[in-house]
């Protein structure tokens, strides 16, 4: 009785994730694109940067796969080196909004009571209620838009999710015996939170980072787009899409393309994610 | 009832109170003083305005006096004056933008809502069919699609390509010229593909929401009970099951508020509907503090009205909440 909550096998997981043809194919997808991240100076036919102005807006051929945007620059290249931008700001994003929504959710609903009203109506719903994108353009406005920011900003004001799922999650567990079985052998409150609780609801909080990174790689995207993100000339694909937006009534596949590329990130991140929830939740197993 | 709204009341007063706190210390991020900041950005900037400013936020007293002074003009609306070369008050600004992006969230939410709630129903009620799983793909594929990106396809497709719908703006530069049916239709072929896309996102989000929320209902002991008289399905279904799967469904319009305000800044910019979103592109490149603080206090304060509209018209359909209360 005083055990904490079997943890699940990685051996079960893998056979329930198995049985999910659609995460499995996510999953695949998701370890193609850290591949094609780290590897795209390899991949890459031309130099991201190189301009020929002889070769501006050329439509998809054999020598550009994907075509030339307006200053001749090879669209393959950019979009490769850009998927290293647009995970790593994914990926830096959801860590930043992890750590503050843990740290938040855990201790609201560790104390309960008091402090988890004033934290739940006072911070969290008062974050939820900000129009996400009105706030991120404000703290961008205020300060210049560098990559490190727009990591940052992105995490401060995408941690509320997490924050909810581990102050429900720790309001059910910290009544569990496990726990009290630790209070009664003395162990402190940090100690309890951190060390005895935490660990029995990572599982959710995995499950959401994952999907967070779709949420903070269409984000990114979004704010490049509006010329507001990551600065060019550094490519990502939501200032490829920019430049398609410009050239919008003579090329095409400037729109095209990097819109897939985000697409298909985001399509995997989640079809993995909720796959893996799925075989991760005993509830769902029977 | 009065219990619940007044408690509601008070909560939404103290929440509102915590907004200004948040957009007060988001002016301070910038590096230095924003009015230096701003000196260094506008070279044209001048006395006057830099006194403005000064002035609006009090910038040479303490941090509680310089919150209580601009607080204390956000009640009576002034929000101060718009450091662009018409230099109108911000409140103005916004305000003629209020209607346009109300109007294109109203059309919006409208939109989602009609097609959302059958598309959901049905994939329930024909739940593991041929309809369910490309209402299910549908989903998947909603949430990953990038809006901005679609617009553009849809601006090549019809606009570019086929050359049906016009791409920019809200009315043609000929508008004045033209009978009122041809006006009418004129403003609706400007909306058609920015409400589609608008709404497009919610769509996927609130259909899967519905399905969920009918699944969860035709599990309950009172639709078996239903089924077991011997109603017909089609009354078990619409009547019994319907109605109460739709509960939820309120409380899920008052939270997509935000995403559909702050959406606003993505589909106005695209399609260059002069809207509060297009505004708040626009001020950020102009570094138009006061307007970008004005937005954002505006915009959480709608929302939060909004989510506040939701919560009563809940207790209103929903009894049982007004005792319990959410509190997760």
């Amino acid at each position: 009785m005083g055990t904490p909550p079997p943890s699940v096998g990685l051996a079960a997981v893998w056979r329930q994730l198995k049985k999910n043809p659609l995460a499995l194919a996510g999953g695949a997808v998701v370890l193609l694109l850290a591949a094609v991240a780290v590897a795209a100076p390899l991949l890459a036919p031309y130099d991201p940067g190189a301009y020929d102005v002889k070769r501006i807006l050329l439509p998809p051929s054999r020598e550009h796969l994907l075509g030339t945007d307006q200053i001749g620059r090879d669209v393959l290249s950019r979009m490769l080196y850009g998927a290293r931008v647009s995970l790593a700001v994914g990926f830096v994003a959801v860590g930043i909004a992890i750590l503050i929504g843990t740290v938040v959710g855990v201790v609201a609903g560790y104390y309960g009571g008091a402090a988890d009203t004033l934290i739940m109506l006072g911070v969290v719903d008062v974050m939820l209620t900000v129009p996400r994108f009105f706030l991120l353009l404000t703290v961008i406005a205020m300060l210049q838009p560098s990559i490190f920011v727009i990591m940052a900003v992105i995490g401060v004001t995408g941690w509320m999710g997490v924050a909810r799922l581990l102050r429900a999650e720790l309001l059910s567990l910290k009544e569990r015996d496990f726990v009290v079985s630790a209070r009664a052998l003395g162990a402190g409150d940090l100690r309890l939170m951190f060390r005895h609780i935490l660990p029995n609801a990572l599982v959710p909080v995995l499950v959401s980072a994952i999907l967070g990174v779709a949420g903070a790689v269409l984000t990114e995207a979004g704010l490049s787009f509006l010329g507001l993100g990551v600065q060019p000339p550094t490519p990502t694909w939501g200032n490829i899409l920019a430049d398609g937006k410009a050239n919008i009534e003579i090329a095409w596949w400037l729109s095209l393309y990097p819109g897939m590329a985000i697409l298909t990130t985001v399509l995997s991140y989640n079809l993995f994610g909720e796959g893996l929830r799925d075989a991760l939740d005993p509830r769902l197993r029977q | 009832m009065i219990a619940y709204v007044t408690r509601l009341a008070l909560v939404s007063s103290l929440q509102m109170l915590a907004i200004t706190v948040l957009a007060f210390a988001v002016i301070h991020l910038a590096p230095g003083e924003p009015i230096v900041l701003q000196q260094e950005l506008q070279a044209t900037q001048s006395p006057q305005q830099k006194q403005t400013l000064r002035e609006l936020y009090g910038l040479d007293k303490p941090l509680h006096v310089q919150y209580w002074t601009w607080l204390n003009r956000l009640v009576r609306v002034d929000l101060g004056r718009s450091f662009s070369p018409d230099g109108l008050p911000v409140w103005e600004k916004i305000r003629e933008r209020i209607p346009v992006t109300l109007s294109l969230n109203l059309a919006e939410v409208c939109l989602i809502y009609l097609t959302a709630v059958p598309l959901g129903v049905f994939a329930a009620v024909r739940r593991h069919t041929l309809f369910d799983r490309l209402t299910t793909v549908f989903v998947f594929i909603g949430f990953a699609t990038p809006d901005f990106w679609l617009a553009l396809l849809l601006m090549i497709l019809f606009g570019v390509q086929l050359g049906w719908l016009p791409i920019s703006g809200l009315r043609s530069l000929n508008w004045e010229y033209l009978a009122p049916a041809a006006q009418l239709w004129d403003l609706a072929s400007h909306l058609i593909l920015p409400i589609f896309i608008g709404a497009f996102g919610g769509l996927a989000g609130l259909s899967r929401f519905m399905r969920g929320s009918m699944l969860e209902v035709i599990r309950q002991d009172y639709i078996r009970t239903a089924q077991a008289k011997g109603l017909p399905e089609r009354v078990v279904v619409y009547k019994h099951a319907l109605r109460n799967a739709l509960l939820p469904i309120v409380t899920i319009l008052g939270l997509s508020l935000p995403g559909l305000i702050g959406g606003s800044v993505i589909v106005e910019s695209v399609f260059a509907i002069p809207g509060m979103g297009q505004l708040a592109v626009q001020s950020v490149f102009a570094r138009d503090y006061p307007v970008v603080m004005g937005l954002l206090t505006i915009g959480a304060g709608l929302t939060l009205l909004g989510n506040r509209l939701a919560d009563v018209c809940y207790g209103i359909v929903d009894p049982r909440i007004r005792v319990t209360r959410r509190s997760d």
